[in-house]
């Protein structure tokens, strides 16, 4: 099985799947000639010409709104929106119109689309480059959120997304992009969206994240693992619905629940992580539920000192993982 | 047949309508959708159509009259069949709820179930549970608390006595965990029942209460004396001992009387003086103190205090003291003198304002009158004061009151009955 | 004499009196709308009448066998000659089950019937306009020849969808067509303080496409204008963006009071243009809508419109908890 980095698993899921379906397309900012800011979109230009991968003016609204529409007709768009940061501008568009088209037409209609946005610090991104948004949209019933943090995750729930029937924020690691690199099939493979996955088995304490910090939990984990302590680390994969059975379960076997995104701490996909821990498992809980997130402020500043304070790292982890274990 | 015709609710948000015209009256033929009045609201202004085919019959509501959405303003004799929406497809069943099996919740205890039983010692398994599938709530062992029937025996007057405090419910600190090194050396005592509430008490006096401390000293030469020439027979005619302690409370509950000032308590806006006087005693065990109070005891003899001070320190040694026995005293007189202790600086039993000390009758040479030495019976009277409610000139005149009380005993004008 | 227009537009008698008649069946709608609200049986009206010329008129210029609309709020002269019946709008008004809009879920005005190609709306303003971008750019993607019609009023022509969807089309040359309903009020705000140039129209010369500014109030215009822009659009030369100038004769919705910021005087003026009146004089004059044509025509949108009353009010809700389906698609 090949290794290849976690953006060249997008590159090949959204190859493959405009290779299997003509109503498949890609349209953003800079993702045509250029191949996207970050590259995701590499190769798709030359391989599929103008037609599909279709570089639009500088508006995001129109973006997502333009996608809603193809999506409404049957087409399937993939759009990009270069920073997660910049989706404000079509925040209508994707709560008010792709998120209830369904809903609101009694299942008349419905949007097929995939919204493509790099999210997440630790690259210098400062105040609008480093931004996770995710929160801002796993209030929005009708809306599904990915964030996967394995090549082979992104491949197989990229792929999902596109054959899904509604609206998909998918929201891709940025540092995750070149430093992360995994086997990936080369066959066609979908993974179910909203179902979380068990990245590694323990016994002491649970740790439910998603994105690049599962890698950090697992980093820590392994460090634990040496002082005998033995972590599980649930990989949520899907923001948006949650999967409430597997949080529970995994909540469930340690009684020990520690919870981390890189995100805000207060108001993010954490605080309902941990309401329903707190809904389901008080009788199997043996320590308060813990947090570890960025602080409120914000964004992550520029000056290299201020973005360290505000992200999470595997030492972070690794000091919240010891605490909880020790309790 | 004759039906209504009601306000409109004309507006998202409007809850009420003027009738500022009527356009029919009765006995007027309409037809459906005809206008029958013009209405006012706070978003618009519109005629209102009729609804039926008909003859007007009454109109309810006169012009200028406001009246709530829904509110009948006229009937209508109708000549068709008012039409009613179907609603037979509307599901009348419960939605399924997601709720936990409603089976074996009774070994399922929440941790402030717990955290109660554990405190209070608390048996769980002889506990009924009135939850979902028998579980035990928290409010099952409050009430469990309260009623005082609790189920470990040893725990009832405790419990009786935490009820008492003003500290039930605030959380105390939990107990430092102790490291590896520090287990071997040092011996852990768990603080728990009266010694936790006695903690928690002196806590909350000395850390709310301003504490003043002022001491005299008296002469009580002539009370040894006379005691030493009735105990005897006092113990054969009673049957319980004559000791020195009711003669001290009867002089300070005299000096009570004509001070009251120092039985009183602090509340936040005011100061409130008791007009009873009830005087709590202290009562030592082994490893514990209770504060029993004598009830009225302005109101007794030297017997009568004596005696009640016997029967209270009786129920504490063979533990059946009670809560009622321990509630609403006004002023503590501490007998610390039976320890051998000359000086005491006592902490307030909160909240009330003042506490005394009797410390041990010694013999001292002292100057008597006319500059001659004399060995004299000498005890010290400590005195700790809520500087809130007492400043020390009241102190000091109740604290010679006091001593002149004990100083003029004499056998003639003290009686003990 | 009166010159017969039509005709050389390509209409037959036949074809104006169906204009008529939509334009008739819609304000007929509408009015028993207005009486149900303040009857009390409906909770909210929003308003065609005025518009029904400029909406019928245009969606006379499409093929509704293949083009797709996505109208705004007001648009009912639009979604019946699409194939939305009276009794669906009454449905709509009553929030029945059987509303095809919605199933009873968005209020009045919310139209969207798929089998018609009416593509379903919100009520955040001018959202609709880069979906019509996004169909037509489908359109052309799978080699098809239809063009999206889609429409707004002034006050939502300063909405950065409707610049962002318009430039987006006239960057892709797509065939669409926007037509601003100019009904001189946004609420109460007037069209002098929603815009600063003189007519919607002239917009589009920002975009580099094609504008044009047309009577409202004369369906033939608009259906010359919409049929030209319909044209253009098929060729490959691109959108077009209409401007129709009416006015709005009802207050913005039944929760509004419009003497607040008009005149009756004002209102009354504008009546005298109104095209239910103005064109069935000029088919009267030419002689088509005779009396008898007339009579059996009004009777038969008068029974149209109280069966359509009659099934709507008595039709069943849709099952409380049915308010839990279709917020994803069901069964993968």
């Amino acid at each position: 099985m090949p290794v290849i980095s976690y953006i060249e698993a997008v590159t090949l899921a959204i190859k493959e799947e405009m290779e299997r379906d003509d109503k498949v397309f890609v349209l953003g900012e800079d993702v045509g000639a250029r191949g996207g800011v970050f590259r995701a979109t590499s190769g798709l230009y030359e391989q599929f010409g103008e037609t599909r991968v279709i570089d639009t003016p500088l508006a995001e609204s129109a973006i997502v709104g333009v996608g809603i529409g193809a999506a409404m007709y049957g087409m399937r768009p993939i759009a990009e929106i270069q920073f997660a940061d910049f989706i404000m501008p079509a925040v209508n568009q994707i709560v008010s119109e792709a998120a209830r088209i369904r809903y609101r037409s009694n299942n008349d209609w419905n949007c097929p689309m995939v919204i493509r946005a790099p999210y997440g610090g630790g690259i210098h991104g400062a105040l609008y480059h480093s931004q996770s948004v995710e929160a801002m949209f796993a209030c929005i019933p009708g809306l599904k959120i990915v964030m996967p943090s394995t090549p082979y995750d992104v491949k197989g729930l990229l792929k999902a997304a596109i054959r899904d029937n509604d609206p998909v924020l998918f929201f891709e690691h940025k540092r995750a992009y070149r430093l992360i690199k995994g086997e990936v099939p080369l066959e066609d493979y979908t993974l179910p969206i909203g179902k979380a996955d068990i990245k590694r088995n323990g016994q002491d304490i649970t740790v439910i994240t998603y994105g690049l910090a599962v890698h950090f939990a697992l980093q820590a984990a392994e460090k634990l693992a040496e002082d005998g302590i033995s972590a599980h680390v649930l990989d949520l994969r899907t923001v948006y619905p949650l999967d409430k059975a597997a949080i529970i379960e995994a909540a469930k076997k340690t009684g020990k629940v520690l919870l981390v995104t890189e995100d805000n701490k207060e108001g993010s996909i954490l605080s309902e992580v941990a309401a329903i821990i707190a809904e389901y498992c008080l009788f199997d809980l043996d320590a308060p539920i813990q947090r570890l997130a960025g602080p409120d402020i914000p964004a992550m500043p520029y000056a290299p000192t201020m973005e360290k304070f505000f992200m999470i790292n595997p030492d972070k982890l690794e000091r919240a993982m010891r605490d909880l274990a020790e309790f | 047949m004759t039906t209504e015709i009601t306000m409109p609710q004309l507006g998202e948000s409007v809850t009420e309508g003027t009738i500022s015209r009527w356009l029919v009256k009765p006995g007027d033929k309409v037809n459906k959708y005809d206008p029958i009045a013009e209405v006012m609201t706070d978003k618009v202004n519109a005629e209102i159509p009729s609804s039926y085919t008909g003859t007007i019959k009454d109109l309810i509501v006169s012009v200028d009259e406001t009246v709530e959405v829904g509110r009948v303003i006229c009937t209508i004799n109708v000549e068709e069949t008012v039409p009613v929406a179907s609603n037979t497809s509307v599901l009348d069943r419960e939605p399924a709820a997601l709720q936990p099996a409603e089976i074996g919740q009774k070994k399922r205890y929440s941790p402030a179930v717990l955290r109660i039983a554990s405190e209070y010692n608390i048996d769980l398994a002889l506990v009924r549970g009135t939850g979902r599938g028998g579980r035990i709530t928290r409010k099952d062992l409050q009430l469990l608390l309260e009623s005082g029937t609790i189920l470990k025996e040893s725990n009832s007057r405790l419990v009786q006595m935490k009820r008492d405090e003003t500290v039930l419910n605030k959380d105390l600190q939990a107990d430092q965990v102790p490291t590896a090194a520090s287990i071997a050396r040092e011996i852990e005592i768990p603080v728990a029942g009266v010694r936790k509430v006695i903690a928690a008490k002196m806590v909350k006096s000395k850390q709310e209460v301003p504490h003043a401390w002022t001491m005299v000293e008296v002469d009580v030469t002539n009370l040894v004396n006379l005691r030493k020439r009735l105990k005897d027979r006092f113990k054969q005619t009673e049957g319980f001992p004559l000791t020195f302690f009711p003669f001290f409370i009867k002089a300070v509950v005299e000096a009570l009387k004509d001070f009251p000032q120092l039985n009183s308590m602090w509340t936040d806006d005011k100061i409130i003086q008791k007009k009873d006087i009830h005087i709590s005693i202290a009562v030592a065990t082994e490893d514990a103190l209770y504060v029993p109070v004598i009830k009225h005891a302005d109101e007794k003899t030297i017997k009568g205090l004596a005696r009640e001070i016997h029967e209270l320190a009786a129920k504490v040694r063979n533990k059946s003291i009670t809560s009622s026995d321990m509630q609403d005293g006004t002023f503590t007189i501490n007998n610390t003198g039976t320890f051998g202790s000359i000086l005491s600086a006592p902490i307030i039993n909160f909240p009330q304002a003042a506490i005394l000390t009797v410390e041990a009758i010694v013999k001292r040479p002292v100057i008597i009158e006319n500059e001659a030495i004399a060995i004299r019976h000498m005890v010290n009277l400590c005195l700790s004061l809520d500087h809130r409610v007492l400043d020390g000139l009241i102190c000091g005149r109740f604290l010679a009151r006091v001593k002149e009380n004990l100083q003029s005993i004499t056998i003639g004008n003290t009686p003990l009955y | 004499m009166t010159e017969n227009r039509h005709a050389k537009l390509g209409l037959s008698n036949r074809d104006v009196l169906e204009i008529y008649e939509t334009m008739l069946l819609a304000r007929k709608i509408d009015e028993r709308m207005w009486l149900l609200n303040r009857a009390g049986k409906i909770p909210f009206v929003v308003s065609c009448q005025g518009q029904e010329a400029a909406q019928v008129g245009a969606a006379f210029a499409l093929d509704r066998e293949k083009d797709f609309v996505l109208p705004y709020y007001r648009d009912m002269g639009v979604v019946l000659r699409f194939g939305m019946t009276a009794q669906d709008l009454m449905l709509s008004a009553f929030a029945k089950a059987e509303d095809p809009n919605s199933g009873g879920r968005q209020m009045p005005g919310h139209f969207g019937q798929k089998k018609n190609r009416i593509v379903t709306g919100s009520s955040p303003v001018t959202t609709q306009v880069p979906h019509a971008v996004g169909i037509a750019l489908a359109g052309k993607m799978q080699g098809k020849d239809f063009v999206t019609f889609t429409t707004f009023g002034e006050g939502s022509s300063n909405q950065g969808d409707f610049h962002e969807g318009v430039n987006f089309a006239a960057v892709h040359k797509l065939p669409v067509i926007f037509m601003c309903e100019n009904n001189k009020y946004a609420i109460s705000v007037p069209i002098h303080k929603q815009l600063a140039c003189k007519k919607v129209s002239d917009r589009a010369i920002g975009y580099g496409i094609q504008g044009v500014t047309v009577d409202g109030n004369d369906p033939l215009s608009v259906y010359e204008v919409v049929k030209a822009a319909a044209d253009r659009g098929r060729r490959g030369e691109g959108p077009t963006l209409i401007e129709t100038i009416s006015y709005r004769l009802t207050p913005h919705s039944s929760d509004d009071d419009d003497l607040a910021y008009r005149s009756r005087a004002e209102v009354e003026e504008a009546k005298k243009q109104d095209a239910i009146v103005t064109f069935k004089a000029y088919l009267q004059k030419l002689n088509i809508l005779t009396t008898s044509i007339e009579t059996e025509l009004n009777e038969r949108i008068a029974q149209i419109v109280n069966e359509a009353t009659e099934y709507a009010e008595t039709a069943p809700y849709a099952d409380a908890e049915s308010a839990l389906r279709h917020v994803y698609g069901e069964g993968g």
